[in-house]
């Protein structure tokens, strides 16, 4: 599905992904979690080839990434970036539409889909007509999914899809974009900073730390067989947190 | 994109339409004071008898201009006098005599006629009582009588053919000389505060107050006789006209213009009907002369000055808009393109239409008077400024997420360009063309200073005949129109800028 070879990134001289290869599994849904400043949303850039590496290739699908093909490739990835990044001077439908405007679908064709897909992520027809500022949270958040959406991508790639939303609405929505992993079947990269979000979507999980790969593997591998001192350094900090959340 | 092309389109259309076609044969030209203009009134009166068909006459600020535009054609005849010639459009040049001085001018195509009669130089007026008392009728009277108080303007008192020469050339005593400004002077000479005072001999002033004019009888002062200076091509395409004014040689002397400038600047009587009445005087001609209500006046000057302000701002729009993007896009070039307009706006007006003028003359473009281009561009250069850098801003405030969003759904750069970031940017780069066309409807007042019509030339009228509500007729109009300017893009905000940006901008208000 996703094939990294041996890539790395700098700004300046700030090495920001030392050189790693990774694959992942197509139909499965995948986290990539760190600290901040790890380097995951830039390793999730490369992989949608939004930044050019420095060394190596980015493989989707056996096709080798390049400046020629990114445009095309990247119509068959969705990206819900980390706060929406809906665009202001349109409506909640065009923002999902505007792709498929340019591509020229038909309006039917289009009013059918965002039917669709406002029926899978439960969100309100009257809000179409809405523009983001009149929007709430979590609503913004579904309009830039089914924007990711819109054209049936073969990837769904999410950056911190989460992080701005108030603790209820996030475990509401957690639950909810679960379901619609489920129902979709896809291959979706997540990237988050909580290992209980990482653990309750992921089938794998990757973990970074300063531009290098710490682990990567299931969450019970990453739980009872780390690699060494920082995973269960991580993943303890992480559970201690949400302990103390649930404590009453 | 064919949207696009469309609406550059419409704009070039709207910019470029002509209102008035106007024919033009015959261009008379005239300095901006009213003697100049009353003789430029004269041949167009004299110029339409023979059948020629004559617009306005152009009133263009200084020789240098005239003098020019007369060689380049874009006037075909204009007044001027034989001093200025040998001071200004021949200086450096030893001129002996008036033959060898029609002489010169015959080499750069331009022909002189002989004086019309009067001199406009300067002299020394008193008022006639004074004068008869201490019996003085010429300068060198005044070496009996050293009380005498002078008050001089400052000019004169400067000048190379001023006070301190004339003082030597007669050998004059007084010591008492008050330096005041010119127009001042006369009414300090009325009140008797002072005896003497500078004038110049076709001055409606000399009239008013009733002053003698000393005579110059040691030929102190240069001359200053009026002639026409006419293109010599006219003796073969206007054979008819070249004769009329060779007629009018001789036929106005110095109180004769005395007389027409007092009509125009005392009684307020029109510049052609000045000119009419003379000819009815001199020649028993007959001129018809059609008298502009100020309603039909202003209305000229609406269209004259919209056409400025459309002809300019419009193309601005469309090459200030698309330098602006790459301004933007391209960091080291934007800063380039930021730099030069910015400097372009440092430009003093007039200095800019000095240098855009044999510019555009040598691109073979009429660059003076009414329909040139000159004023038009320079309008065009000073409106670039605020629509670069507000496109240049509006692009460059867009957040990175939102650029990344756009890239992430797959959109080419062009696209992303259209559907994302010029409506993401319209708001601040419609505030930008709104100043600019705020600034140009000011500025376009400048244009009366080559002739090119618009508010500024009541402007400037009423400040040569010291006329408030004519300075009004020009400063009001342009004033609504600067607020109907404003009034107007606040509404097209209502068009062009997408709802969602004016919601949002209204939810940060609150």
């Amino acid at each position: 599905m996703l094939e990294l070879k041996g890539i790395s990134k700098k700004y300046d001289d700030t090495v920001v992904v030392h050189p790693l290869s990774l694959m992942l599994r197509a139909e499965a849904t995948h986290a990539i979690i760190g600290p901040s400043g790890c380097g995951k949303s830039t390793l999730l850039r490369l992989m949608t080839g939004l930044v050019t590496p420095d060394a190596g290739t980015v493989s989707f699908e056996g096709d080798v990434l390049t400046k020629t093909n990114a445009l095309a490739v990247r119509q068959k990835i969705g990206y819900v970036i980390q706060d929406g990044g809906l665009f202001p001077h349109l409506t909640a439908e065009d923002n999902v539409t505007l792709m498929a405007q340019y591509l020229g679908w038909a309006a039917e064709r289009r009013t059918d889909r965002v039917a669709q897909l406002a029926e899978l992520t439960h969100f309100p027809l009257d809000g179409l007509r809405r523009f983001p500022v009149q929007l709430s949270g979590g609503q913004r958040q579904r309009v830039s999914l089914m924007r990711a959406l819109m054209l049936d991508p073969h990837l769904l790639v999410l950056d911190e899809p989460l992080g701005a939303l108030d603790p209820m609405i996030r475990s509401e929505l957690q639950a909810e974009l679960k379901e619609i992993f489920a129902t979709l079947g896809k291959t979706v990269v997540l990237v988050t900073h909580d290992m209980g979000e990482a653990v309750f979507f992921a089938e794998t999980v990757l973990l970074l730390r300063d531009g290098h790969v710490v682990q990567q593997g299931t969450p019970q591998q990453l739980l009872h067989e780390p690699a060494n001192e920082f995973v269960t350094h991580f993943v303890r900090a992480q559970r201690a947190v949400s302990w103390e959340a649930e404590a009453p | 994109m064919i949207r696009y092309f469309l609406m550059a389109l419409v704009l070039l259309l709207l910019a470029f339409t002509p209102l008035s076609c106007q024919r033009e044969q015959f261009r008379v030209g005239a300095k901006k004071f009213t003697e100049s203009v009353i003789l430029g009134e004269i041949i167009t009166h004299l110029a339409r008898g023979t059948g020629l068909e004559v617009p306005r006459v152009q009133e263009l600020g200084g020789t240098r201009l005239l003098f020019s535009a007369l060689c380049q054609g874009d006037i075909d005849v204009y007044a001027e006098y034989t001093g200025t010639i040998r001071e200004e459009i021949l200086a450096g040049q030893d001129v002996q005599d008036a033959a060898h001085m029609r002489q010169i001018l015959r080499g750069q195509g331009i022909g002189m006629t002989e004086p019309l009669g009067f001199n406009n130089t300067y002299a020394l007026a008193m008022k006639k009582d004074v004068a008869g008392q201490h019996s003085i009728r010429r300068i060198s009277d005044l070496t009996r009588h050293p009380d005498l108080t002078l008050g001089f303007g400052h000019e004169f008192v400067d000048r190379q053919d001023g006070w301190r020469n004339l003082r030597k050339h007669y050998g004059l005593s007084q010591s008492e000389v008050k330096g005041m400004d010119h127009d001042l002077a006369y009414r300090q000479l009325d009140a008797g505060a002072v005896d003497v005072i500078d004038a110049y001999t076709t001055d409606a002033k000399v009239k008013q107050y009733d002053l003698l004019l000393l005579e110059d009888d040691r030929d102190y002062f240069p001359h200053y006789n009026a002639i026409f200076l006419f293109r010599l091509e006219l003796e073969h395409n206007a054979p008819r006209l070249v004769e009329v004014l060779r007629q009018l040689s001789g036929r106005i002397d110095d109180q004769t213009m005395a007389g027409l400038n007092a009509r125009v600047e005392l009684s307020r009587v029109a510049e052609n009907r000045v000119a009419a009445e003379f000819l009815q005087d001199a020649f028993g001609l007959d001129v018809d002369v059609q008298q502009e209500t100020a309603g039909a006046r202003i209305l000229r000057h609406t269209v004259e000055h919209l056409d400025l302000v459309r002809q300019s701002l419009l193309p601005a729009v469309l090459c200030a808009v698309p330098l602006g993007v790459l301004a933007a896009k391209q960091r080291g070039l934007g800063q380039g393109v930021l730099a030069v307009v910015g400097v372009i706006q440092t430009i003093p007006s007039l200095a800019l239409l000095v240098i855009l003028m044999p510019l555009i003359h040598w691109l073979g473009l009429s660059s003076i008077g009414q329909g040139s281009i000159t004023a038009v561009v320079a309008l065009f250069l000073y409106s670039l400024l605020p629509i670069v850098r507000n496109t240049f801003t509006g692009l460059h405030d867009i957040s990175p997420q939102i650029h990344e969003s756009a890239k992430a759904l797959g959109l080419p750069a062009l696209a992303r360009l259209r559907l994302v970031e010029l409506p993401l940017a319209s708001r601040t780069i419609l505030a930008g063309i709104k100043t600019a066309a705020v600034l140009n409807v000011g500025f376009a007042t400048l244009g009366a200073l080559i002739g090119a019509g618009g508010y500024g030339q009541p402007i400037l009228r009423g400040i040569r005949l010291n006329d408030t509500s004519l300075i009004l007729q020009g400063a009001i109009p342009a004033a609504v129109l600067a607020i109907a300017t404003q009034g107007l893009f606040e509404l097209a905000e209502r068009f062009w800028v997408p709802k969602g940006l004016r919601l949002a901008a209204r939810s940060i208000k609150t």
